[in-house]
């Protein structure tokens, strides 16, 4: 998306052209040669030899040159107030990147009570005195330098490693305050050199944490604050090249530590795509999405992160682990990928991956529908997952979040596109009798090639129309999506006013969606009363992935917090009975944002003791000593 | 147990409870008619337009419970599903209500004119109201009024039309429909009708149970239905029946509504309507079946006055807050919610305390008039004559200078006392009397009304005892005050020593005696010693040491009253305990118990050996036995030459009450 999205929207038709062309340049040229001969070679030679990517990595050893400390994504990108009072986004790497967006002040004046007089300024330096002095183990230090992998405990490469993006993680940090940070960060090249690490972690008894994009909303890059040996934490950012791309199978080898978008891109180059694509895909990485049982927006095309896998490399304090093919299926016992995938950095780091790849789609189309209310948008959902017709993506949001997206609907030049959204307006509450205040609107990515497209999209607009459901346009739909990749930056301007907030989710069976999303709703609310909030919440969800027996839900809520002494305190315990509303509504513990420590106390009840034990003796026997003593999960 | 008193208890004393209006007075001064066609708009649940009536069966029809246990049924017996479907259309059509705005203005009218004839005032809280108000607007309501009178649920909706909210469902027992036109009637007015028993029928139960909980999910409307299963003859709150509650509260368990308001009220009358008609039935005169025609017969009730009547909206308590740490709602989670299943035992025990609390708060905003102290004093008389032989009665100065001694008792133990503070003491005692003319008689001085023309002893004794158990109705109102003190009370003179501990075995014992016969929470045992200590000891009543119980000079009189509170109780189930072990046969069946123990009991009292002409009531009678059995003294056993209903009772070993 990111890497569409800069592109800006105009050229669609000759983006999807030369995609074409690069699909069958690729074709032509056939595979690359000599790969598996250079995967065998040093691994230190990124750059000089013929990788199968060469450039254009996103993300550097110090992620402070292009990221922000204390916030979500690239230090030039950002929501502001500029002096006109008028909200604007700048940089140039967003679809919305330099452009007013009118609505914005209002909605937040008008659903949070926020006031542009009051505002929270975040700490504008990270002050390295203020961090804890690094433990450092002096053994396994004289070691590593040995081995020659680079490695820092300067205090802000600990700090940026030191935390995910939960809100009272960014909180603390806009406050400048630090609890435990890792005392030094190590960053291999290679598999080889995770598996040096590994052994000298294990010989000389010090915590290893894997980290990958530090996108986690689960508190599990959290250092322990009772771990009292020396913390590594191991950045696996610069294991980012893709080591062969094998046509015939359609399969690619990937190193663990790249990032969504540099992979999307990279195969792209090659006319292949992995079609994964997580909403935090610009900045988390392929060994972050295993380890966490990730889930992409186009999952029903492609699958989630357990369909997309062919064969994964791990390095745990055992030694290494890996199947011996690359089978499309075995029956050889439980499958050892299922150890992996969910074990949250508990066992050991992936280091490499084999994947599915497909050749990219010759076509995209965006699309959106309105419905009368949240009901009937379920109930076409369900529909089409009874139809098994989804196309790529398909989002329904509800009338809160219909409004939200409205709000960031960015300054239209032309009075004619303004004549023609009143019109549309007009037609779909007036004419139509929808209720402003009840009619939500599904999103939809179709993906494919031209024809096929068309007529997968006349299918979906026909169940959608049983359903009250009236075709909303292209843009609807394409604005809705961007809101996923903005929306994490949004936060962050809310916190500049006041406001805090969050998103979480869950996987929840149809009978169950309308049930757990009114009474979630409902729970933040009173609790937010209860609590003490001043100010009524946001509080909002849409349905985001259609699976046959039900779906995954997501909740935003968000509040103005002025008034209240500790509000992170209050966001966590509305949070908490959020998700006991959740499982007490059937929903699972999550779909795919992982337990990590946020959500551990619930482990016991979610897969039971029996379950329980058996993760644990699978941990007992990979990492007897708790080398890899995140804590997460169990 | 060591800690007593102190922690937990609010003082009875600081009750916050809101102010009444008359709502009878507008109804004096403005038209009746045009109050009857006024504009109703009451406001909804969520400001949803409701379904019609026809909607809500159709949606009950294509429910997928109903569905499911059409499925089984017809695998069950083979018939076709089709058959089975209509059956349950069937059902559905004989129980439904139809709601209709003409029935109701035509009742508005109607009963406003024999409100006014029948009763001084109609006394409403308006901020319960209120808050009843705003419940709706946020969760489905349901209802729970005391059930004392037929009165009931007519006064309800009635009310709730005048404040302009929501008009109820109500359910009701299939008995009205025996009145054929007044069934109808209803019906428009919104009662919905359910069979006595249907326990084995699943199709019944499903239609059931789903219609209720599609009515409450859409907030079509507040259900009301009675917690205590039927009238109660004795004006005591009877065991809660947990049917119905099961049903309302299933929704939220399921998750299928995010909350559901229930609103105890209270409705205490200053004279019942079926006063007599109660007693009789108890002594063995049986229930007069609805009929149209007798509702006629009713009609010289009319000429009489019935005093006031006083409705308490209480606090509306969330089945959430209940439920909280109560109930694992994921235990829904591995099943169809639409399958239906027994309730887990966790729920049957939540939905039982939840039931018990809300009887108890029903209890909590009775409002207490005059008449129950004088009747409690009355009666206290009446038995102390009758052990000396004399028929007495009391002078009216003592009676009145004991009523006020006994209203500042009933005030200290937070009782919700309605005393007209204008008048002096004397004047609201002889209103009172007056209005209980039929009951007691001033000559010179009081006592309770003689009987006239009497021929046997026996029908002599009964007459009496209808005026007794009458009066005893109205003192019972008041029982719930010092139910629990005097429990301790009698705990206090049956125990052989003041040790705590004695006294504490003691008072379980009679707790879990009487747990029939009053609301008791079950397994409150020792907060209910605790708030009883409490109380006496407040009071003055009592002291309390490291070991002992002592009861206080000035406590004497407070003990003696609580004691005599309960003891025709006592003597009612000495006496049962009695007949079972001198008279019961191998093949006592449990139709023949209560005829056997009345004729037992009346030889008794014609003989002079009892004291209580109340033990003579049937509903004491039957408590007792389910106590006895409950309590394993007793056992019931299936006979096979009998039919299924029947059963032997054969008599364990009969616990001793203690004198």
């Amino acid at each position: 998306m990111a890497s569409n999205s800069s592109g800006g929207g105009s050229s669609d038709r000759q983006r999807i052209a030369q995609q074409r062309l690069r699909i069958i340049a690729g074709h032509l040229q056939g595979p690359v040669d000599g790969d598996s001969a250079i995967l065998a070679a040093e691994c230190k030679a990124q750059g000089s030899k013929t990788d199968v990517c060469r450039e254009g990595k996103t993300v550097p050893r110090r992620r402070q040159e292009i990221m922000k400390w204390n916030g979500w994504g690239y230090s030039d990108s950002k929501f502001l107030f500029n002096k006109k009072g008028q909200a604007e986004f700048t940089g140039k790497r967003y679809r919305l990147s330099g452009m007013i967006i009118p609505g914005l002040k209002d909605w937040m004046e008008g659903t949070f009570g926020a006031n542009l007089q009051h505002k929270t300024p975040a700490t504008p330096l990270l002050t390295s005195s203020a961090v804890q002095p690094a433990t450092l183990n002096k053994a396994f230090l004289e070691e590593l330098k040995s081995t020659g992998i680079p490695f820092s405990h300067d205090a802000e490469d600990r700090v940026f490693r030191a935390h995910g993006h939960c809100l009272h993680e960014i909180f603390a940090l806009r406050e400048g305050k630090f609890g435990r940070v890792p005392d030094m960060v190590v960053w291999p090249n290679c598999h080889n050199d995770v598996v040096k690490i590994v052994e000298l972690a294990c010989k000389h008894n010090v915590c290893v944490i894997p980290y990958g994009g530090g996108t986690s909303v689960s508190s599990a890059l959290e250092c322990p604050p009772e771990e009292t040996r020396s913390i590594v934490s191991l950045d696996t950012s610069q294991m980012n090249r893709i080591l062969w791309i094998d046509e015939k199978n359609l399969t690619a080898h990937v190193e663990a530590g790249i990032v969504g978008q540099d992979l999307e891109r990279l195969l792209n180059e090659s006319g292949y795509c992995t079609g994964h694509e997580p909403d935090s895909m610009e900045f988390s990485s392929l060994g972050g999405w295993v380890a966490t049982r990730a889930s992409g927006m186009k999952k029903n095309i492609y699958g989630n992160i357990e369909d997309l896998v062919i064969h994964i490399r791990m390095v745990t304090p055992r030694g290494v682990i890996e199947k011996s093919c690359q089978g499309p299926r075995m029956s050889t016992g439980p499958d050892i990928h299922h150890f992996i995938m969910g074990s949250e950095g508990t066992l050991g780091v992936v280091t490499e991956v084999t994947m599915k790849i497909r050749p990219m789609p010759e076509y995209q189309k965006y699309g959106s529908v309105v419905f009368p209310n949240f009901e009937q948008g379920v109930a076409c959902l369900r529909e089409v997952a009874k139809q098994r017709c989804a196309p790529a993506s398909i989002r329904l949001m509800d009338n809160e979040q219909f409004k939200f997206g409205h709000a960031l609907k960015p300054q239209v030049s032309s009075i004619f596109t303004s004549f023609l959204d009143g019109l549309k307006t007009f037609y779909i509450t007036k004419f139509k009798g929808f209720d402003p205040n009840r009619l939500c609107v599904a999103t939809l990515l179709f993906e494919g090639d031209r024809e096929k497209v068309l007529q997968h999209e006349k299918q979906v607009y026909d169940i959608a129309a049983k359903f009250g459901g009236l075709a909303a346009g292209e843009d609807n739909g394409q604005r809705g999506y961007m809101l996923t990749f903005v929306i994490a930056y949004l936060r962050d301007l809310g916190m500049d006013y006041y406001v805090i907030g969050e998103s979480f989710e869950t996987s929840v069976p149809w009978d169950r969606v309308l049930d757990i999303c009114r009474n979630v709703k409902a729970r933040i609310i009173q609790e937010c009363k209860d609590k003490g909030v001043q100010f009524p919440p946001l509080s909002t969800c849409r349905v985001t992935q259609t699976y046959d027996t039900g779906a995954c839900v997501y909740f935003y809520f968000a509040f103005n917090y002025r008034g209240l002494s500790d509000p992170v305190h209050v966001y966590e315990q509305v949070e908490h009975a959020a998700r006991e509303e959740i499982l007490a509504n059937g929903g699972s513990l999550s779909h795919h944002h992982g337990v990590g420590k946020l959500r551990k106390e619930w482990m016991r009840d979610t897969v039971s003791n029996v379950g329980v034990g058996m993760l644990k003796s699978v941990k007992d026997y990979v990492d007897p000593d708790n080398i890899f003593g995140n804590r997460n999960l169990l | 147990l060591a800690q007593l008193a102190v922690q937990l208890h609010r003082d009875p004393m600081l009750k916050k409870r809101d102010d009444f209006e008359d709502m009878l007075e507008e109804r004096r001064n403005s038209s009746d008619l045009r109050y009857a066609l006024r504009c109703y708009t009451p406001v909804l649940y969520k400001g949803l337009a409701p379904c019609k009536a026809s909607m809500l069966k159709s949606m009950v029809l294509q429910s997928d419970q109903l569905h499911h246990v059409i499925g089984q049924v017809s695998r069950e017996t083979g018939r076709a599903a089709d058959d089975v479907q209509e059956e349950a259309s069937a059902i559905l059509e004989e129980m439904a209500h139809c709601l209709q705005l003409s029935t109701v203005r035509f009742f508005a009218f109607t009963l406003s004119k024999v409100f006014k004839t029948l009763f001084r005032s109609i006394c409403v809280n308006e901020e319960g109201i209120q808050r009843l108000q705003q419940a709706i607007q946020e969760h489905p309501v349901v209802l729970l009024p005391s059930h004392r009178s037929y009165m009931d649920f007519l006064l309800m909706s009635y009310i709730l039309y005048t404040y302009d909210i929501a008009l109820p469902v109500i359910a009701a027992g299939m008995d009205f429909m025996g009145m054929k036109f007044v069934g109808e009637m209803l019906r428009m007015s919104g009662a919905f009708f359910i069979r006595r028993s249907f326990g084995g029928d699943k199709l019944y139960w499903s239609v059931f149970s789903e219609y209720v909980k599609t009515m409450l999910k859409n907030g079509f409307a507040p259900v009301e239905f009675f917690l205590e299963g039927t009238r109660s003859r004795t004006s005591k709150s009877l065991t809660p029946k947990l049917g119905l509650l099961n049903i309302v509260m299933d929704p939220y368990l399921k998750g299928e509504v995010y909350d559901i308001n229930v609103v105890p009220v209270s409705i205490s009358y200053e004279r019942i309507l079926e006063e007599a008609l109660y007693a009789r039935e108890m002594l063995g005169v049986p229930k007069p079946k609805e009929s149209t025609s007798g509702l006629f017969k009713a009609r010289k009730v009319l000429s009489e006055d019935y005093g006031s009547i006083h409705v308490y909206f209480g606090q509306p308590v969330s089945v959430r807050s209940l439920a909280q740490g109560r109930v694992n709602r994921c235990q829904f989670n591995l099943v169809p919610r639409h399958i239906p299943r027994r309730p887990s035992e966790e729920i049957q025990s939540f939905v039982n305390d939840s039931a018990y609390r809300l009887v108890r708060a029903q209890e909590e905003n009775m409002v207490l008039k005059p008449w129950v102290l004088l009747a409690s004093l009355l009666l206290q008389n009446h038995h102390q004559d009758q052990t000396a032989g004399q028929k007495r009665g009391m002078v009216l100065e003592e009676l009145t200078a004991q009523a006020v001694w006994l209203r500042d008792m009933f005030r200290e133990y937070g009782a919700f006392l309605h005393w007209p503070g204008m008048n002096t003491v004397l004047k609201v005692v002889s209103s009172s009397l007056s209005l209980h003319r039929g009951l007691v008689r001033v000559c010179g001085q009081v006592k309770p009304g003689e009987p006239h023309s009497t021929v046997t002893p026996e029908e002599e004794l009964l007459s009496q005892a209808v005026i007794v158990l009458s009066c005893a109705s109205y003192r019972n109102q008041g029982l719930h005050v010092f139910l629990r003190p005097a429990l301790l009370a009698s705990a206090i003179n049956a125990a052989s020593s003041n040790l705590k501990q004695e006294v504490f075995n003691s008072f379980s014992f009679l707790r879990n005696m009487f747990s029939n016969e009053f609301i008791l929470c079950p397994g409150a045992t020792v907060q209910d010693f605790e708030e009883a200590c409490y109380l006496l000891v407040k009071t003055g009543a009592l002291q309390v040491t490291q070991q002992e119980l002592l009861v206080t000079e000035r406590g004497q009189r407070t003990v003696a009253f609580l004691t005599s509170m309960l003891d025709p109780f006592l003597q009612g189930y000495q006496v049962v305990c009695r007949f079972l072990c001198e008279e019961a046969t191998e093949n006592l069946t449990e139709k023949q118990f209560v005829p056997a123990v009345r004729k037992f009991i009346i030889k008794h009292l014609l003989a002079g050996r009892l004291r209580y002409t109340e033990v003579l009531s049937s509903d004491l009678q039957k408590n007792s036995l389910a106590a006895l059995l409950r309590l394993g003294a007793v056992q019931k056993i299936k006979s096979r030459s009998e039919s299924f209903n029947t059963a032997l009772l054969r008599l364990g070993a009969v616990q001793k009450i203690k004198a």
